[in-house]
């Protein structure tokens, strides 16, 4: 029990807080200085107001649209002989309130909605979801053009109609991410538990959505700024403000005077709007970094250092009789900086004819190792070293075409999950006759192979399933079916990877019976990579057993089963539930703490 | 005396594609009941129905028909308010630890919920999550970590201190060791067994392979399409099974031995090739379900 514990727990690294994961990428690092700026000139806005409300009206008539840098005026002035600088910081006051009433709007309107949605279904999220359909389907402009001429000029209308606008687009997102993690285990857990669903909402529910739903903020603040800035450039404002798109227009209107005046009100919409995003889409980085992205992803490969692994068999040509051998391979994976070795010397013997059972653990390195054989490896793999030998031929001293037509014609494959191997879209019969017709085969021909084929799998109506698509099928056809599939192309070696382990028990026995049935007839060569050391036991003549990447122990099943040399495999074969093993009668009333052995053989 | 009593309960869903209203049977007249300080397994294959029986326990299925007792007490129509009351004594361990932990949350969050939502002060908490990373043989340290930073082992660990949190009376442990290494999953199960013998907990243990379930049941309910097939004593069912399903099941569960397997291969193609005269004594001690027999 305390290897476990001991072996997989994590070392203590102090975990970065979120601001500091935000920095330490360049670009957000760009958004926090920009957005530090506007919150500099908001503050300075505020102070302006207080110290001289009327600096921003303040015309110095001698010094009409001066340039930049004139005496005083930093940013030059305007037609009118105002500041151009002076008013651009206050102005950050205003666009910034008008950004903040849309948002707030926004949020308010789409969030609750969004989770009460999500997580209630039902008439609720009819109700509310053809309600946002409706707001999301009218013309967002002419609903503002029509309420500002209707209502009046000002900032406060225009910006409460723009943030309910914007509220679908909120509600949409929360709905969508809401619906997806009610259905998440943890929170049927939470339920259990005795939370109440705002309790739930709020620490489960909430934590997941608010990654995207901080990008969504800022997209929305710099369309709110953007909209609000439109409205005032084409005099659609509330003219006794301030603003940057009121501005905007002034230098337009002066464009022939001043031809720099315009910049100002629209460099600093554009920064902002930058700022916003820049420092969002770190943040989101940054809370996804800490929520752990998705949810099922297995722990990171554990690092392992590179070293040279001395090469355990001469590079001899293979004995006759091994159809497939592997030896010294080497399988490791780019990351930061280096290679993760993930195989590091693995030695496979495949003779004619017979089943070696490639058994290990999760992260053992088996399926990569099969993979490896198969040409299938994900592209940032690298073989780094070894060699695979397939009827007498190193494959990787071959060109790259060459091997994967050997690989091709001589080994088949069936995975471990079925269903997920076949595609939905076609009917069985197109995806078993396809790979022929691509060889050549005519289409008659191919149709009459695919059916004798099925047939052969233990399939009593090959037409029918011919005729299927994936779904109606159930996964223990499915399995004869990928089977059928990897016998179309008569190869002498077949690899399955766990191909019973997504299956019923009584569905998984026909399997193996047919595996076995199969080559007897064909004499096919099967190397079968399992966890379970009851299909090993079942189908395999010799047995490897594969550790941290690397075989620790090569033998005959008989061998293996009956006197397993390597502590591993007595481990392994320790935790095999033992056939005659039941747990000790039920006692009722008994005392709790009674010291009695908890399992007993029972025979 | 009787913890749980589930009595003749069906679940129906609702079938796709309406118009006939086609319903889905999962559940289709199951009765069994769990004593305190017991463990009682579901086995059965995928669409048997096992889960949905132990998510009705928890509250999380609808049930259709039928009555399920706990204490005594009906507790299938149970409003959200009353279920809540049951969450000090009804506990779960879910399949896949993967899914089952916030992976937001520290161990420490995770095991303090519960806790918190039953009232209970942040400090007795906080010493409360001590005692229970020391009863599932966890290390003081692994409070302040993320769920995601522990193995499949870890994991169920922390699912397993979780459901123990409130001093259960009756776990409903979901396939809790199926996504589990095998030695990882030895570990697991004798944990469970550990935790029982100490604390007198019980079980509803669903699990699809029968070599588990021995090791942990006292009883042991065979389910085949939504029905019970048998339900008896674990020595009984596992050893000298009344069902021609139960005895299917118990020769497909392949063993680690060459020599024995071969023999039960036998075994197996034997039974088929009778199939045709269905001599062999059928006694089935539920649910009688002839038709069903292979």
């Amino acid at each position: 029990m305390s290897a476990e514990v001991v072996t997989a727990t994590p070392d203590l690294t102090t975990r970065p807080s979120t601001l500091r994961i935000i920095l330490r990428n360049p670009l957000s690092r760009t958004g926090v200085v920009l957005l530090g700026l506007v919150l500099i000139a908001l503050v300075a806005a505020v102070v302006i107001d207080w110290v001289a409300p009327d600096a921003a009206w303040k015309a110095d008539l001698y010094q009409l649209n001066a340039a930049p840098g004139t005496d005083g005026h930093l940013l030059g002035t305007d037609s009118g002989g105002r500041d151009v600088l002076v008013r651009l910081v206050v102005a950050t006051r205003a666009t910034m309130f008008a950004g903040v009433i849309a948002l707030v709007v926004a949020v308010l309107l789409g969030v609750p909605g969004g989770l009460i949605s999500g997580y209630y279904g039902g008439k609720v999220d009819l109700v509310l979801d053809w309600l946002s359909s409706l707001a999301m389907s009218l013309p967002s402009i002419v609903v503002l053009l029509a309420i500002i001429s209707s209502l009046g000029t000002s900032m406060w209308i225009s910006m409460t109609t723009l943030g309910c606008m914007m509220a679908p687009a909120v509600f949409r997102l929360l709905r969508a991410q809401v619906h997806a993690v009610r259905n998440e285990l943890y929170v049927d857990a939470a339920r259990v538990a005795g939370l109440s669903d705002a309790r739930i909402i709020s620490r489960h529910v909430l934590r997941v959505v608010r990654g995207p739903l901080v990008l969504m903020i800022s997209v929305l603040s710099g369309v709110a700024i953007t909209v609000q800035t439109g409205l005032d450039f084409l005099g659609l404002g509330d003219s006794t403000t301030i603003t940057w798109g009121g501005m905007l227009s002034e230098g337009f209107a002066a464009m022939t005077l001043n031809r720099v005046l315009f910049i100002w009100p629209g460099l600093a919409m554009a920064l902002t709007v930058a700022a916003f995003f820049l420092v969002a889409s770190g943040a989101r980085d940054a809370l996804q970094g800490i929520d752990g992205g998705s949810t099922t992803a297995p722990p990171a490969p554990e690092r392992i250092r590179l070293t040279k692994v001395p090469t355990s068999q001469s590079s001899a040509t293979p004995a006759e009789d091994e159809v497939l051998a592997v030896r010294g391979l080497v399988i490791g994976y780019p990351s930061g900086d280096g290679l993760v070795e993930v195989v590091h010397g693995a030695d496979l013997t495949l003779r004619k004819g017979r089943t070696l059972g490639l058994v290990g653990e999760s992260g053992s390195g088996k399926s990569q190792t099969a993979f490896a054989v198969l040409h299938l490896l994900p592209r940032q793999a690298r073989l780094s070293g070894g060699e695979i030998w397939l009827d007498g031929t190193d494959l990787l001293a071959l060109p790259r075409r060459e091997r994967e037509r050997r690989v091709r014609s001589a080994i088949a494959y069936v995975p471990q999950e079925p269903m997920s191997n076949l595609d939905p879209t076609f009917t069985i019969g197109y995806q078993l006759t396809e790979p022929l017709r691509a060889r050549g085969v005519g289409r008659k021909a191919a149709r009459e192979r695919a059916t004798a084929l099925l047939t052969r799998t233990g399939i009593r109506d090959p037409e029918r399933v011919m005729a299927s698509y994936p779904h109606q099928i159930s996964g223990g056809m499915a399995q004869r079916v990928l089977i059928a599939g990897a016998l179309s192309t008569d190869p002498h070696v077949l690899i399955a990877d766990e191909p019973t382990t997504a299956l019923d028990v009584t569905v998984q026995a026909e399997i193996l019976d047919l595996l076995r049935g199969l080559q007897a007839e064909f004499g096919m060569s099967i190397l079968l990579v399992s966890h379970d050391l009851g299909v090993i036991a079942d189908l395999c003549d010799d047995v490897a057993v594969m550790r941290e990447g690397q075989v620790v122990e090569a033998a005959t099943a008989e061998n293996f089963f009956a006197h397993p040399r390597h502590e591993y495999s007595r481990m392994l074969l320790a935790a095999v539930p033992a056939e005659h093993e039941v747990r000790a009668e039920y006692v009722a009333d008994r005392s709790v703490r009674q010291d009695a052995a908890p399992r007993e053989k029972h025979s | 005396m009787t913890l749980l009593e589930i009595e003749d309960l069906v679940v129906r869903y609702p079938g796709r594609g309406g118009a006939r209203g086609r319903t889905f049977t999962a559940v289709d007249g199951v009765s069994l009941d769990v004593r305190p300080h017991e463990t009682v397994g579901l086995v059965g294959e995928s669409g048997s129905g096992k889960t949905t029986i132990g998510r009705a326990v928890l509250g999380l299925a609808p049930v259709t028909s039928g009555r399920i007792r706990y204490d005594g007490r009906e507790i299938h129509a149970l409003a959200r308010a009353g279920r809540r009351e049951l969450s000090s004594r009804i506990q779960v361990v879910f399949q896949d630890p993967y899914t089952s932990l916030n992976p937001a949350m520290t161990v420490e969050e995770i095991l303090v919920e519960p806790l918190r939502a039953a009232g209970w002060s942040r400090g007795a908490a906080r010493d409360r999550v001590v005692d229970l990373l020391e009863q599932v043989a966890l290390p003081r340290g692994a409070a302040d970590r993320y769920a995601r930073e522990f193995s499949g082992g870890q994991r169920q660990r922390v699912a397993i201190a979780r459901a123990l949190a409130l001093e259960p009376e009756l776990v409903v442990c979901d396939e809790p060791l199926s996504a589990l290494d095998l030695s990882t999953q030895d570990r697991v199960l004798q944990l469970l067994i550990d935790i029982q013998e100490r604390t007198g907990v019980a079980y509803l243990f669903v699990s699809h392979d029968i070599a588990l379930v021995r090791q942990i049941s006292h009883r042991v309910a065979v389910l085949q399409q939504g029905r019970l097939v048998e339900f008896g004593s674990c020595a009984q069912v596992t050893t000298t099974p009344a069902h021609t399903f139960t005895a299917d099941l118990l020769l497909a569960s392949p063993v680690a031995d060459p020599a024995r397997q071969r023999e039960r291969r036998a075994q197996r193609q034997a039974r088929r090739d009778r199939v045709t005269s269905p001599t062999s004594p059928i006694t089935v001690s539920h649910t009688p379900d002839p038709g069903r027999v292979p």
